[in-house]
């Protein structure tokens, strides 16, 4: 046993760095696959609605530590090996599409619908009519919730440490397996976290106090 | 390739996972009824309480909203016997479990109590209802029917979540699924059981909230 020196802050700072990745990898491919699926929730064919719906539904009622574990276990089986990060990343993208298929989906969902009738009646294609009409409209809406979720996922990057991948959570434990000095060590993770996780909570809340001005308006 | 699966190992250890089952809705009750306790007493606080505690409740909930509840549950874990204060692995997870859902529960009453129109609450003081019956119909049961969905989504959360204290060997289903798995090294089929329990339990649990919310509430589909 050795004490917490400074050689162990340095460790754990260093670690943010896969802390973030980790969310912005999540973030990046979550969000494109929900950015394909979340228009199709208020598609005109039912069974595509119902499909999407259940696949968010499903991802959402899933715990996060579950879904990691059986992406890390499972991909093997179809010939796909995967290292602790590449688990990860698959699985908190799966979670983030299956919170953001909801959040952005609401969100076209609450554009009035007098904005597609007139772009209807304009002559606007469908696609158009969404491209131009509805999206720019949601992006407001859903841009609040959306930043909400950026912390539920910072936060949620932790248990990549469970799956034995190096990040601030993980980094945190080594170093406390060394020095056993448990509340100095996770004090300043968890301060680590607050600092990213903070800004972006109030980001979020002014964002939404905005909005509902907006709509008062 | 060619993975052969083999429920049937894992399966024959089901009594195992309805015990990590009861085990996690034990300890997600205990934690959610604690938590609303907090909840109730710390929306009470940073609402009509004096300034330096009101903002002390205030810290306490931004802290726990913006940190992982995995690492609140190393600090406690860690923490608490560093401090003189023995505890287990399970009286960890639920007393983590607790101030986690607490923080939440803070912001969701809050939000309750705040959503009450002075306006209301003075029209029943006009048409001379008692204090306790303004407390109770005026302010209470329109707070919980604001809350309840949100309230009730937070506790289908807290035991989505409680998963997480296997990590620190608690007893519940996902540690069930870590003993299991490694048994007979069958961790794809362990987890894949253990999730459609937790899918399973969420699913009911929602869905029980969702018809009591339509039992208790009967009163506000008429107005």
């Amino acid at each position: 046993m050795r004490s917490f020196a400074e050689s162990d802050v340095a460790y754990i700072l260093l670690s943010v760095r896969w802390t973030l990745l980790l969310s912005m990898l999540a973030l990046a491919f979550g969000g494109a696959f929900a950015a394909l699926l979340s228009p199709l929730t208020t598609h005109p064919n039912k069974a595509l609605r119902v499909a999407v719906n259940m696949f968010a539904i499903l991802g959402q009622s899933t715990p996060l530590l579950m879904l990691l574990f059986l992406v890390f276990f499972g991909l093997p089986i179809i010939g796909v090996t995967v290292s602790a990060w590449w688990a990860a990343c698959v699985g908190l993208a799966i979670h983030s599409a299956a919170f953001l298929v909801s959040i952005w989906g609401e969100s076209i969902g609450a554009v009035p619908k007098g904005q597609s009738e007139a772009a209807e009646a304009l002559g606007l294609s469908p696609l158009q009519t969404l491209r131009l009409v509805i999206i720019p409209q949601a992006m407001r809406i859903a841009l609040p919730p959306t930043v909400g979720f950026c912390v539920q996922l910072i936060k949620g990057t932790s248990l990549a440490s469970i799956i034995g991948f190096v990040e601030l959570t993980r980094a945190g434990q080594i170093v406390n397996n060394a020095t056993f000095e448990p509340l100095k060590v996770f004090a300043l993770v968890a301060a680590l976290y607050f600092a990213m996780c903070w800004p972006l909570s109030l980001l979020g809340a002014h964002l939404e106090s905005k909005l509902a001005r907006a709509v008062a308006r | 390739m060619g993975y052969q699966f083999r429920f049937d190992l894992v399966l024959a250890h089901w009594p195992a996972f309805v015990e990590g089952a009861m085990a996690t809705l034990i300890i997600s009750v205990v934690a959610s009824v604690l938590g609303l306790l907090i909840g109730v007493a710390g929306a009470l606080v940073r609402s009509y309480g004096p300034r330096p505690l009101s903002v002390l409740v205030g810290v306490y909930v931004e802290v726990i909203r913006n940190t992982p509840f995995l690492v609140q549950l190393f600090i406690v874990y860690f923490g608490l016997p560093a401090i003189g204060i023995k505890a287990d692995a399970n009286l960890s997870a639920v007393s983590a479990m607790a101030i986690n859902v607490g923080a939440y529960a803070t912001e969701i009453v809050r939000a309750g109590l705040a959503s009450i129109p002075r306006g209301q609450i003075e029209a029943a003081a006009a048409l001379g209802l008692r204090p306790y019956q303004i407390f109770i119909h005026v302010m209470l049961v329109p707070a919980a029917r604001t809350i309840f969905s949100a309230l009730t989504g937070q506790f289908t959360l807290v035991m989505l979540t409680s998963s997480v204290v296997s990590a620190v060997s608690a007893t519940d289903l996902a540690g069930v699924a870590n003993r299991v798995a490694a048994i007979g090294f069958r961790h794809l089929e362990a987890y894949s059981i253990a999730t459609v329990i937790y899918l399973a339990m969420a699913l009911a649990i929602s869905g029980m909230f969702s018809l009591l919310s339509r039992r208790l509430f009967r009163y506000a589909r008429q107005g």
